[in-house]
């Protein structure tokens, strides 16, 4: 159970980048862009293939960020100057990325269990380190050995990614190019008035929110040790369950805080993810009927508070008029009385 | 300043349809002018500032600033010089983002969009002096968003939006039509204000004579894609409502009931 959370904490935070790109476009741009279930499997795979060739895993993470930009690129020069509809050019790169994933990698799955990736890397550091250790030790002082996870390389370094990711992300949404991107997605007419080419943020911000899916695709594959071209199936519908779970738990009232909420709100769904996983009569293949479900709930579930607390806040500002009415017209009466 | 040359515009040539929208259209601006525009709905006002924002392209003719050619510049390339506040009030501004933040993106008119912080502690204090101006405590309401603001309020910020950042040409379409009298009066004053203290040379298109006439130093009357009747300086000053009208009629030689109630204030 600690040790599924735990699980659950760790591929949260990898897969919190990717829900950071689809925040960028379904959120920001709004363009509900596909091109997330194949873009994740290309970052992976390009991430994979270059470490099995000897490169250097961060410079292998790297290249798959920058497949991901890319391609991001492609759907958003084929909705601009194609003028193909988001959701579409968004379907054409899934089918497409397929084919090119599976040339990238040379074969359906590929394994990394015997190479340097940047996990193995920091685990080596740790150990050499014992730093482990240094992780364990409050946890005994307080009495809680029992509730430690295996090893703290994981976390620490996905805290560390994830926090740079998020920083930067911030930071680029506040530049004077960041709030031209936010804009477009607001309106685009306002934005062109003001001597902005849409098309050109357009393609840029789906690029970036490729480029972040793909890092999460080239972490996951380092974490998981192997690569698999169907790793991106049902992508899209992950990273808009943690935006969706993440604003709705955590707020979005301004950038900073939304980018944190989505972070949380992607190891969120790994802890429902992993508990679902713990009932016995599931089987790992719902897990994408879950997935499915969980998405409705968050979709529904706050519109439906949202108008119930209104119709209560209603019944309560009816009750509190008739009840001055009441005391008024008990005034009124004992007036009445006291005249005669 | 801004000459325009021949300009014909035709929507859905050849076919049942076919819209004359501008025909043989030859104007020329000085710096400094004030023109407003009138005239019955399809008369081609709206094409005509659609043409200078460069939303839609002419059949033939062509269009001048200073030296620069626009006719065929896209708009937000042009959208350098010209600045624009629409008749929605909703269309000039992004609502998802703070008024700050808005007047930031204005900003970018003009200078290059940058990969740094835009936001400055002195450009703050600008903003904020800009938005005193429009004397409805916007300025206390930076981090607002723009979303939460009333059709009136978000007029009043597209239309300092589009006039601080000091524009060659300001394309008014409209801009009161949508708003109740009282927030009318308001904007209205506010071009006023705002066209006086920078210069601007404006271009604004109204539904309404009285303010045709109130307003600017020349005024344009179109129908059927041709300006019928122009007057300039003292001329205009000399203008009313009763003399608009009889031009109309005389011009075009028919008593329009349904214009005349459209027109008419």
């Amino acid at each position: 159970m600690i040790t599924s959370l735990y699980g659950a904490l760790e591929t949260g935070l990898i897969y919190a980048i990717m829900a950071l790109g689809v925040y960028i476009s379904f959120r920001i741009l709004d363009f509900p862009d596909l091109t997330v279930d194949g873009s994740f499997v290309t970052g992976g795979g390009v991430a994979a293939i270059s470490i099995i060739g000897g490169v250097d895993p961060i410079v292998a993470t790297l290249l798959g960020f920058v497949a991901g930009f890319l391609v991001g690129c492609i759907t958003g020069l084929l909705h601009t100057k194609g003028n193909i509809n988001p959701l579409l050019a968004g379907i054409i790169m899934m089918i497409g990325l397929y084919s090119v994933n599976l040339r990238i990698m040379g074969q359906a799955n590929l394994s990394l269990l015997n190479e340097t990736t940047l996990f193995s890397q920091l685990e080596g550091i740790f150990e050499s380190l014992s730093l482990d250790a240094v992780f364990f030790a409050p946890y005994e002082w307080l009495g809680l050995g029992a509730y430690t996870p295996r090893t703290f390389y994981a976390i620490v370094m996905m805290l560390l990614v994830v926090f740079v990711v998020k920083k930067l992300l911030d930071f680029f949404l506040r530049t004077e190019t960041g709030l031209a991107l936010r804009a477009t997605g607001d309106n685009q007419t306002m934005v062109r008035s003001f001597s902005a080419n849409t098309n050109v943020y357009i393609i840029l911000g789906i690029g970036l929110a490729n480029a972040l899916v793909a890092l999460s695709g080239a972490l996951v594959v380092q974490y998981n040790g192997f690569a698999d071209v169907n790793l991106g199936v049902g992508m899209i519908v992950v990273g808009l369950a943690s935006v969706i779970i993440g604003e709705v738990l955590f707020g979005k009232k301004t950038i900073v805080r939304t980018t944190f909420a989505i972070i949380c709100g992607a190891i969120v769904y790994r802890a429902i993810y992993a508990m679902a996983l713990r009932v016995d009569f599931l089987e790992a293949s719902d897990m994408k009927l879950i997935t499915a479900l969980i998405v409705v709930a968050a979709l529904v579930v706050p519109n439906m508070l949202q108008k119930s607390s209104e119709k209560r806040q209603f019944k309560k500002s009816q009750k509190a008029l008739t009840r001055v009415k009441q005391q008024k017209g008990e005034v009124q009466v004992a007036n009445v009385k006291s005249n005669s | 300043m801004l000459t325009l040359n021949q300009i014909h515009k035709t929507f859905y040539a050849n076919t049942p349809d076919e819209k004359r929208a501008i025909s043989d259209l030859t104007q020329t601006l000085n710096e400094g002018d004030f023109v407003t525009v009138i005239g019955s709905n399809g008369a081609g006002k709206s094409t005509l500032l659609n043409l200078l924002a460069g939303t839609i392209l002419p059949d033939a003719g062509n269009i001048h600033l200073n030296d620069q050619n626009l006719t065929l510049l896209s708009e937000e390339k042009r959208a350098k010089w010209i600045g624009r506040v629409f008749q929605n009030p909703m269309a000039g501004t992004a609502p998802n983002m703070t008024i700050e933040e808005n007047m930031m993106i204005s900003l970018g008119r003009t200078q290059k969009r940058s990969l740094f912080r835009g936001m400055t502690k002195k450009k703050r204090e600008e903003f904020k002096e800009h938005l005193a101006t429009l004397e409805i405590g916007l300025e206390n309401r930076l981090n607002t968003k723009v979303g939460l603001l009333s059709g009136g309020e978000r007029q009043a910020l597209s239309l300092l939006m589009a006039t601080f950042t000091e524009p060659q040409i300001l394309l008014l379409d409209e801009h009161t039509a949508a708003l109740d009298p009282s927030k009318q009066e308001l904007i209205l004053s506010l071009t006023r204000e705002l066209v006086e203290k920078h210069s601007l040379t404006t271009i604004m298109v109204t539904h309404q004579m009285e303010q045709a006439i109130d307003f600017g130093n020349r005024l344009w009357m179109m129908d059927e894609g041709k300006i019928i009747f122009e007057a300039e300086d003292e001329e205009k000053d000399k203008l009313t409502v009763p003399d608009l009208l009889e031009a109309f009629q005389e011009i075009r030689g028919t008593k329009l009931a349904n214009d005349r109630a459209l027109l008419a204030k």
